[in-house]
């Protein structure tokens, strides 16, 4: 047991270690491999193992703070407009002369304040859900990424910086290692910390977590900042990439990282999930998709996988496979029978 | 009752992922060789399917292997990914119909560093990552043969209006270029360009823009669309408003999509020249590259299968570059030869 402070009721055994969904996450991808090695003889390579996590693991830093917003019962859906207006912002204001690593700086302060908008909307209208707030705020930011620079691309930018995406360091990508350090971090704000039970509680129950003294209204705004902060990241690392940016990238990145985060067993109705889930799921959609590609499966077809394996993966969860939380128990069931229903 | 039903639903949940992966896997694994990849610029696009075929039938008919490549969306952070794959395949040469001039720079010379050959084709790369381009047509022609085609359908004079694909698409912003310089021109210095509308080759955003044209300039006599999409995308909302004769449309168009907007008088005439030949080109330039026939440098000659010989010339942005021919005019007395055709 992993996060066993929020879940006194349950004693230890080997059956629900092994029936959790993370175990199951750890079948499939471990099938994904074997399946990859399997179908093309260039996937166990060490270039291949190398350059592969490069092509998703941008997004991967939006996963992380937007386990805690769905864990909170919230989504947000402006995290692809907030990448585009942060990296575009950061390219015009460099080749307006701002020094690089002050743009660095300044991108990751815009990416925050889109997320500090959003969290104020989220507080002071409590009456607006989060989709119709951060919906609203997908289309101004990338709007305003669109009045900045009007259809134009921007880049221009100085050599080393194109190593924060392409560079590793010992072997290991930069990026690799950047991701590393943010999803320790995020694990332990989440589990170990009492920010992290209160993001828990507030999605179990936020009228009692209010009742119970949980400034409710400071956490949203927190977890929205951080949501802000790492889509700035992942702008950073996307312009590295490209080495250009443009109004319209990071399109559709909402949605993956949504379906990362739901893939990895956080259930959109709140309270449940851990970070665990999330991060083997950035790994299975991301090694699925290159392991796929390596066979030159189509674009199209590659969407059918993943929406498939989405949809099942909740099916599974939602029909109690893994349920861990106790169903109300009717008075009429014997003692023996909840225990066995526990599982 | 309910656990049992559980257990079934779950055991079937995972037999369904697991046969469905296995299934595409299965269905789409091919032996390997040295391969070369051709990686257009988004799905669904009939003028890139025609490109790759022609890439594909140039490819096996020396003997080799042709990977078709497109990413769902016409980004150039899909295009990095798929380019990254094939790079893993170690491929002997790539392809590249760019959706970004600038953005695909990195990815293309790791590409080159793993001893693939680059080069693009269609939609330029710059030229510090690829070797050569193979381009369909000489590019200031394309643009001066649109502006005159505007010049006759207007009467001399009036509002023009470009519809273009994505605002990063090389070609079409070189053309539109060409264009603008085009007009500066005092014989048309009555023809006013109101507005460059970008359609993204999506055809739902194509319509739409064009009847933002519409509503926006009620005086427009004609619209340039240098994409396959877009005009195809104008000239149903023309024919479907039924402006045909008060509004023209011309550009660059597939003969079997623009049949009955040429046979209605919706588009009086276009132009192209044959994405086949154009992927088929390619082709041969990529096993020329591979063979080391030629390098990309200006001078280079090869020899192209069915069409002929090609030598390798200066292009506009610096880089190198293989032409295709000039544009071919389609109108009512040839389309219904070549509606069949492509």
């Amino acid at each position: 047991m992993i996060d066993r402070t929020i879940r006194l009721d349950r004693s230890w055994s080997w059956r629900s270690f092994f029936f959790q969904w993370e175990w199951l996450l750890v079948l499939i991808f471990i099938a994904i491999n074997i399946l990859n090695s399997f179908l093309s003889p260039y996937y166990l390579d060490v270039d291949t193992f190398v350059s592969m996590p490069m092509t998703f693991l941008d997004k991967a830093f939006i996963v992380l703070p937007m386990t805690m917003v769905i864990i909170l019962g919230n989504i947000d859906i402006s995290v692809g407009s907030t990448v585009a207006l942060s990296a575009v912002v950061m390219a015009v204001s460099f080749n307006a002369g701002l020094p690089m690593p002050l743009a660095l700086v300044l991108c990751l302060v815009v990416g925050s304040v889109c997320g500090l908008i959003n969290g104020l909307l989220m507080t002071r209208f409590r009456e607006l859900s989060s989709v119709i707030v951060t919906l609203s705020t997908m289309i101004i930011y990338r709007g305003i990424a669109y009045i900045i620079l009007e259809n134009q691309a921007s880049g221009k930018f100085p050599t080393w910086y194109s190593t924060l995406g392409w560079g590793s360091v010992g072997g290991i990508p930069i990026m690799v290692i950047a991701f590393a350090v943010c999803a320790v971090v995020f694990g332990l704000l989440l589990h170990r910390t009492s920010f992290g039970r209160r993001i828990y509680a507030m999605g179990s129950n936020l009228t009692a977590s209010r009742y119970s003294g949980v400034k409710t209204g400071s956490i949203i705004i927190i977890v929205s900042v951080l949501t802000g902060l790492m889509a700035g990241v992942t702008a950073l690392f996307l312009s590295s990439r490209m080495g250009s940016t443009r109004p319209n990238v990071a399109q559709g990145y909402e949605l993956d990282v949504i379906a990362m985060v739901v893939l990895g067993g956080v259930s959109t109705a709140g309270g449940k999930g851990r970070i665990g889930g999330p991060l083997l799921a950035i790994f299975i959609i991301g090694f699925l998709n290159y392991g796929l590609g390596l066979v030159n499966i189509q674009a199209q077809d590659l969407l059918i996988v993943v929406g498939l394996l989405l949809i099942v993966s909740v099916l599974v969860l939602n029909v109690g496979f893994l349920d861990r939380k106790k169903r109300p128990v009717s008075p009429t069931r014997g003692e023996k029978e909840i225990q066995e229903e526990d599982l | 009752m309910r656990r049992e039903f559980s257990r079934i639903v779950r055991i079937v949940g995972f037999v369904a992922v697991a046969l469905t992966v296995i299934g595409f896997m299965a269905a789409c694994a091919k032996p390997v060789s040295k391969d070369y990849a051709i990686v257009f610029k988004n799905t669904g696009n009939p003028y890139g399917d025609k490109q790759m075929s022609g890439f594909k039938a140039g490819i096996e008919e020396q003997g080799f292997k042709a990977i078709l490549q497109a990413p769902a969306q016409p980004t150039a952070e899909a295009q990095i990914q798929i380019i990254e794959s094939l790079i893993s395949q170690k491929v002997a040469a790539i392809c590249i119909v760019g959706n970004d001039f600038d953005a695909l720079q990195p990815v293309l010379t790791k590409a080159k560093t793993a001893g693939i050959k680059v080069f693009s084709l269609d939609s330029a790369v710059n030229p510090a990552s690829r070797l050569t381009h193979v381009n369909q047509a000489d590019s200031a022609k394309i643009g001066s043969t649109l502006v005159e085609a505007a010049f006759d359908m207007s009467g001399g004079a009036g509002d023009i209006a470009i519809l273009s694909a994505t605002s990063q698409a090389s070609n079409q912003n070189l053309w539109i270029d060409y264009m603008k310089k085009d007009l500066q021109d005092p014989k048309y210095a009555k023809l006013n360009l109101v507005k460059i509308a970008y359609g993204d080759d999506i055809r739902d955003k194509s319509v739409s823009e064009a009847e933002g044209l519409l509503q926006s300039f009620p005086k427009l006599k004609v619209i340039i669309a240098p994409t396959t999409v877009g005009i195809a995308a104008a000239g149903k909302v023309l024919t479907d408003k039924k402006l045909q004769g008060k509004v023209f449309l011309t550009g660059l168009g597939l003969p079997s999509e623009m049949a009955t907007y040429i046979e209605n008088g919706a588009c009086p005439y276009m132009f192209l020249w044959n994405p086949i030949d154009v992927g088929y080109l390619g082709a041969y330039t990529g096993t020329a590259l591979v063979k080391g026939t030629i390098t990309g440098a200006v001078g280079d000659k090869f020899k192209a299968g069915r069409l002929g010989d090609y030598t390798i010339t200066k292009a506009a942005d610096g880089g190198t570059e293989v032409l295709l021919g000039p544009p071919f005019k389609f109108d009512k007395t040839n389309i219904e030869d070549w509606k069949t055709v492509y």
